[in-house]
């Protein structure tokens, strides 16, 4: 564990073995990509109430998935920067933040778009979308203190507190939602057939979640690459490699 | 021999410093609330104008929205929520700008008390000064907006208890942008998401009150927030003020 910690502090080492960890999950994220959305939006059977359009259910909630989850490994790799002072957690978490806003946003136009066949509107202030958007502002928040400071350190520091008070504040933030959405506006709609999905819609939606996990990771792994680079761009390793490259 | 009698007398100084931090932390916290206590009540217009964009904004809304009094009094709880809880932001900004300014959190920073709690008291100076005339002012501004009878002392109450959590909340960012020069916007941006679980909770307490009933547990998970806020704040606070120190 310890040794692994100690290793992790090396930035050189992280980009050689991310050098040989990055193919596997472009490879996996590519396969499971394209399998899942072909089964998924050629092969499965059409829902008997909302017909073709629940297939956007195969990039709605993977990329709802991917924005949670994005935002508690943020705030995970905060917590490891600031107890163990381990760059590599923080640079990952630099690289993170806009695909997680990415995601956030792309499940939020996707329900948008899902919306107008099975609600009939855009936009619902539904509690679910509700918690979405604010999650957006919660990530908009974390890029924009990052890009505030000037001294880097400051910077990796106070975007890694936002994202451990942004964390707690999630459950809260949710449940205070739901309670809301239940007290003010009766519910009007449910989003049907969410218990008893059969196994040919299920298996192509969790073959695109898996795509999806493993493409956010063969990115965040080639963008926290390039940082480092960037950030040891005056180490003596750096100048070696790019002098071999060239 | 002078040698080992002034290597003494440190000893001796260490041993008082030690005995002393219990009282030491109750003194610098006096100090603290006094002084900053005394820094905003010379500068009035620093407390008044939080009140007086308070009205200001609750004046806009009859005129963009309608005069009618039937639909004022179904929107008034939001609206007096909102309101409040913007004037409480607006006056974050200037919660630690002063003391950065002139170096004094730099000697906040130094002193040998614990920092959360010292934060602590600069909290509540805030709130004493911003979010409890806020709470008193609100059921004035609830009668021009015809808000129902009944529902007055829950607005105050909810706005006092509410407002703390905001102040303590706040002061997270604004600790994280007391370093920056223009941290106005990115205050509002970093710190408005973090509010909306108090707005639903404070301005459902009114509402239940029109209502006739469930104020009280409103008011409870009001108070459960602030508990959790004051539990967990002060350090989260702590950290932002020494990064912005130290960048």
């Amino acid at each position: 564990m310890w040794a692994f910690i100690n290793k992790l502090r090396s930035p050189k080492w992280f980009y050689a073995i991310s050098a040989r960890l990055q193919p596997v999950f472009w490879v996996a994220a590519a396969v499971l990509l394209l399998v899942g959305s072909v089964w998924g939006l050629a092969f499965a059977p059409a829902d008997y109430q909302q017909g073709n359009s629940f297939r956007i259910i195969y990039v709605h909630v993977p990329a709802a998935f991917l924005a949670q989850s994005i935002f508690v490994s943020m705030a995970v790799a905060g917590l490891v920067y600031m107890v163990w002072k381990i760059k590599i957690a923080d640079m990952a978490a630099a690289m993170m933040a806009p695909l997680g806003a990415a995601m956030t946003f792309v499940s939020l136009f996707s329900g948008a778009v899902w919306g107008v066949p099975t609600w009939g509107t855009w936009w619902m202030w539904d509690a679910r979308l509700t918690s979405m958007l604010i999650l957006l502002f919660l990530y908009l928040g974390v890029i924009a203190l990052r890009g505030a400071f000037t001294s880097r350190d400051s910077a990796s520091r106070a975007a890694s507190v936002l994202a451990m008070v942004g964390v707690i504040n999630i459950p809260i933030i949710k449940y205070s939602v739901d309670w809301w959405y239940t007290l003010h506006q009766p519910a009007t709609f449910t989003i049907t057939g969410r218990a008893a999905m059969p196994m040919e819609m299920w298996a192509p939606l969790l073959i695109m979640v898996l795509g999806f996990y493993s493409f956010f990771i063969a990115l965040t792994l080639m963008r926290t690459r390039s940082e480092i680079l960037r950030r040891e761009s005056n180490k003596r390793w750096v100048r070696e490699l790019i002098g071999e490259e060239r | 021999m002078s040698g080992s009698e002034s290597h003494l007398s440190v000893n001796d100084d260490r041993s008082v410093s030690r005995r002393e931090p219990g009282g030491g932390l109750a003194v610098a916290l006096w100090a603290t609330l006094r002084r900053d206590l005394t820094l905003l009540m010379r500068r009035r217009s620093e407390v008044l104008n939080p009140l007086v964009f308070f009205a200001l904004v609750i004046t806009l809304f009859p005129i963009g929205i309608s005069p009618d009094p039937q639909l004022l009094a179904t929107i008034a709880p939001g609206l007096l929520w909102v309101a409040a809880l913007l004037a409480a932001l607006l006056s974050l900004d200037s919660l630690f700008r002063g003391d950065y300014d002139d170096g004094s959190l730099e000697q906040l920073l130094l002193t040998p008390q614990s920092l959360p709690m010292l934060v602590m008291a600069k909290v509540a100076v805030h709130w004493l000064l911003t979010g409890l005339p806020l709470a008193l002012m609100a059921p004035v501004l609830g009668i021009m907006l015809s808000l129902p009878a009944g529902s007055y002392l829950i607005l105050a109450l909810s706005l006092a208890l509410g407002t703390a959590s905001l102040s303590l909340i706040g002061a997270i960012g604004a600790a994280l942008t007391v370093g920056l020069s223009r941290g106005g916007v990115l205050l509002s941006l970093l710190v408005l998401p973090l509010y909306i679980p108090v707005l639903i909770f404070g301005a459902g307490a009114v509402q239940a009150a029109i209502l006739g009933d469930g104020a009280m547990a409103h008011l409870a998970i009001l108070g459960a927030l602030l508990a959790l806020a004051l539990m967990l704040a002060p350090w989260a606070i702590a950290a932002s003020l020494r990064i912005s120190i130290n960048g």
